[in-house]
């Protein structure tokens, strides 16, 4: 066997196990695994310019091929500043492994310089994490952290690594775990099969069925049968934030997402439906609206990999806890072998129904106004990109406007930080997509306000060559705050007015990136077009969008899935 | 309603963290908590009682089920069982007293295991409620000190909490 120091251990680790980038940044606890990394050629180290953008980085990856991101930091400062990045990937059951140097292991406990005890630090926000407490163990204990990451409900998992724990000339017998068991951590392989025939008979017989999938089953790899059992049984379709893309937006039983933002029609089917068939989604409150009054006369089939993620806020009469593929799979069997089914009229009038319902808000907006509506650009957006783009997004009125009009066509295509809502998201999880699909499109939509949270990263950018279309809807507002001040707090602005915004046009000039400029509606698309066409060149559209644009549908808070504000002046 | 839920974890440390952590995070109370290594040197098994409806310890056997720590766990009330707790009072005593303090001990079956002229060191072993009730009969004695470990509990007859 081979004998290799823990730093080597960890950049061999990471080519057996397949990883070929990881986001980072060097430090002195950590500099024993950067000289190893220095080493060899297989693992790519990608130097960002500040530790939150490492962990988003590897979190675009990851919600872009359903594979763990990878994060290497030093001990202290380089760990804390990942913890904004990891809670984000926690919220959203995204599997990524940080691995942060830690001082020396004599020294823990000292204050010594840059100690942090982030296992402590992070213990709310990770899947698990580990110490290394001797070298030899780094395999097994990478091996154990790629696995849990990825397997069952997915997450973050830090791993802290004394600096004792790499020195250059202490070497140990390596060899790649293939294998890996845990007595503790068994992730559901199969949903119970009476639970599955009793949700099946419900679906069958259902008058006014639902489809409610959330990003569950795109992470679980199940879009693709969800979309055929949809399609099968000719049911209504709705995504949550999380979940678009999972189902063809384009496609007429996709009746739109629904929750706080979601359209009319989803909403109003969802609290009108007897039937739900939730997959991979979580009934988060930001769907839910009011929990006691939530879907009165709808029976409930929860299919999850988490069963605490079952009867958390709503109560399920059919749980099912088992990977959504497997379950899908097995629903798919049953719908085949059953008997001709006699609830074709009510679907009918059910369909009647929710199309009617189209027609009430149907996504409309001002086409009337001069100025340049967020959600038209949105559409220009779509239409210069044919619809196929990755699109990552920051956190704002934006994201909401990308979320209802960038019909995803495609699964892993939509990034976004939908459980924690970290603004600075967008930029460094798009650069992550791009690293690793260089060929295809990549579009970060952000605010004025949210690019400026991690925009150090246009470093970053230039120095990997990184060419991601960047689309400020530049409203010149914290605009989703503004919108909660005008309905909230009587329109008095509180510091969501952004002063001195920087010439981005300067700006990109000084990162040698290029600028695109938008002020009016009749050279929107053609602007865009340009930026698109800028293949091999980072390009920051600035999209001056009305600024007293508000995000409708909207919720009414602690009604029920159904009341919403319209627009400004209707509510239901 | 009060559950006593006994929980079979990894003896590692962090592990001791992790739980009562997931009991702050999630908003759950803990009543009491006790923790030791088992026959199993690579197990502790860790005891705690809380209060809630049965959809919230419903989470919580959940939430504690999650972490990777946690080998197993149940809850005691949901079946026959034992609990057991351990107290030990510190009680001044003398003069006419020292007869009455040792009498109230000799009801509930407790042993004084430590005496100075004017002090009585009490242990008293049993549910939670009888070791309320020794405090009670205490009323009028002048307790100086009282310490109690938390309730251990064990399922009746077959069933076991082992690996
Ligand atoms: C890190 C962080 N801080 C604060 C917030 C609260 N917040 C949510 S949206 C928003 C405004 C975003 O402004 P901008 O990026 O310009 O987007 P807009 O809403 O104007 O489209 C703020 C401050 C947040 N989500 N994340
Ligand atoms: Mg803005």
């Amino acid at each position: 066997m081979e004998l290799l120091s823990g730093g080597e251990m960890i950049a061999r680790f990471l080519k057996d196990e397949g990883v070929e980038y990881i986001y980072g940044y060097p430090g002195g606890a950590a500099l024993h695994i950067y000289d190893a990394l220095h080493r060899q050629s297989d693992v790519k180290h990608v130097l960002v310019r500040h530790e939150q953008a490492a962990t988003h980085m590897a979190d675009g990856y990851a919600r872009a091929t359903g594979k763990p991101g990878a994060v290497l930091v030093t001990s202290g400062p380089g760990a804390t500043n990942t913890v904004t990045g990891i809670a984000t990937a926690f919220m959203d059951s995204i599997p990524m492994v940080v691995i942060c140097g830690q001082v020396m292991s004599y020294l823990i406990g000292e204050d010594a310089f840059q100690e942090t005890d982030m296992i402590g630090v992070s213990r709310p926000i990770v899947k698990h994490s580990f110490t290394v407490k001797h070298p030899s163990e780094i395999p097994a204990i990478l091996k154990k952290a790629f696995y849990i990451a990825s397997s069952g409900r997915p997450g973050p998992v830090v791993v802290d690594i004394p600096k004792d724990m790499t020195m250059p000339n202490e070497k140990y017998e390596y060899s790649y775990p293939e294998s890996v068991s845990l007595r503790s951590y068994t992730p559901p392989a199969k949903g119970h099969s009476g639970q599955i025939k009793k949700a099946v008979d419900l679906l069958l017989a259902a008058k006014r069925p639902m489809i409610y999938a959330g990003g569950g089953v795109i992470m679980g790899g199940g879009a693709e049968l969800l979309t055929k059992l949809a399609q099968q049984l000719e049911y209504p379709v709705t995504n949550t934030l999380m979940g678009l893309g999972g189902y063809p937006g384009t496609d007429k039983q996709f009746v739109g997402m629904l929750g706080m933002h979601g359209s009319y029609e989803a909403n109003q089917a969802m609290h009108h439906s007897d039937l739900i068939l939730a997959i991979g989604a979580r009934f988060d409150d930001r769907v839910t609206n009011d929990p006691d009054k939530f879907c009165p006369s709808a029976k409930i089939i929860h299919v999850d990999i988490d069963p605490a993620s079952i009867s958390k806020t709503i109560r399920a009469d059919v749980p099912i806890v088992g990977p959504v593929i497997q379950v899908l799979e097995e629903m798919m069997a049953l719908i085949d072998d059953a008997p001709a089914r006699s609830n074709q009229d009510a679907i009918g009038n059910w369909w009647k129904q929710i199309n009617e319902w189209r027609q009430v808000h149907g996504g409309r907006y001002d086409t009337s106004s001069d100025k340049i509506k967020p959600q038209a650009a949105v559409e220009a957006c779509w239409r210069a990109t044919n619809g196929d783009a990755f699109v990552a997004s920051d956190v704002g009125q934006h994201q909401m406007f990308t979320a209802q009009y960038y019909k995803f066509a495609k699964p892993y295509r939509w990034i976004n930080s939908g459980g924690l809502g970290t603004m600075g998201f967008g930029l460094p999880a798009a650069m992550g997509v791009k690293m690793n699909f260089p060929e295809e499109t990549v579009v970060c939509v952000t605010g004025e306000g949210s690019i400026q949270m991690n925009i150090q990263e246009l470093s970053t950018c230039l120095q990997y060559g990184l060419p991601v279309k960047i689309l400020c809807l530049n409203n010149g507002y914290l605009g989703m705050v503004r919108q909660w001040q005008d309905m909230n707090y009587e329109g008095r602005h509180s510091n969501s007015y952004l002063d001195s915004l920087p010439e981005f046009k300067t700006l990109m000039d000084a990162y040698r990136h290029q600028y695109v400029e938008i002020r009016t509606k009749d050279e929107l698309d053609a602007k865009m077009e340009e930026a698109f066409a800028m293949k091999d060149q980072l390009v920051f559209i600035n999209c001056y969008v009305d600024p007293e644009e508000h995000v409708y549908p909207m919720q009414v808070p602690r009604g029920s899935m159904r009341d919403m504000f319209l627009s400004k002046t209707e509510r239901t | 309603m009060r559950h006593i839920i006994s929980v079979l974890m990894e003896n590692e440390p962090g592990a001791l963290s992790r739980v009562v952590g997931l009991f702050s995070q999630r908003n759950f109370n803990i009543e009491t908590l006790n923790v030791a290594p088992t026959d199993d040197p690579t197990l502790s098994r860790l005891t705690l009682t809380t209060f809630g409806s049965d959809q919230v310890v419903e989470q919580i056997t959940k939430q504690l089920n999650k972490l990777i720590d946690v080998v197993k766990l149940v809850d005691l009330t949901e079946g026959q069982h034992i609990e057991r707790e351990l107290m030990l009072v510190k009680v001044r005593a003398s003069g006419a007293q020292r007869a009455e303090v040792k009498r109230t001990v000799d009801i509930f079956r407790g042993n004084i295991i430590d005496m100075t002229p004017s002090i009585y060191t009490v242990q008293i072993v049993g549910e939670s409620d009888k070791l309320d009730g020794f405090l009670q009969a205490l009323g009028g004695m002048h307790i100086l000190e009282v310490v109690r470990t938390g309730v251990s509990g064990i399922a009746r007859g077959e069933k076991t909490l082992s690996l």
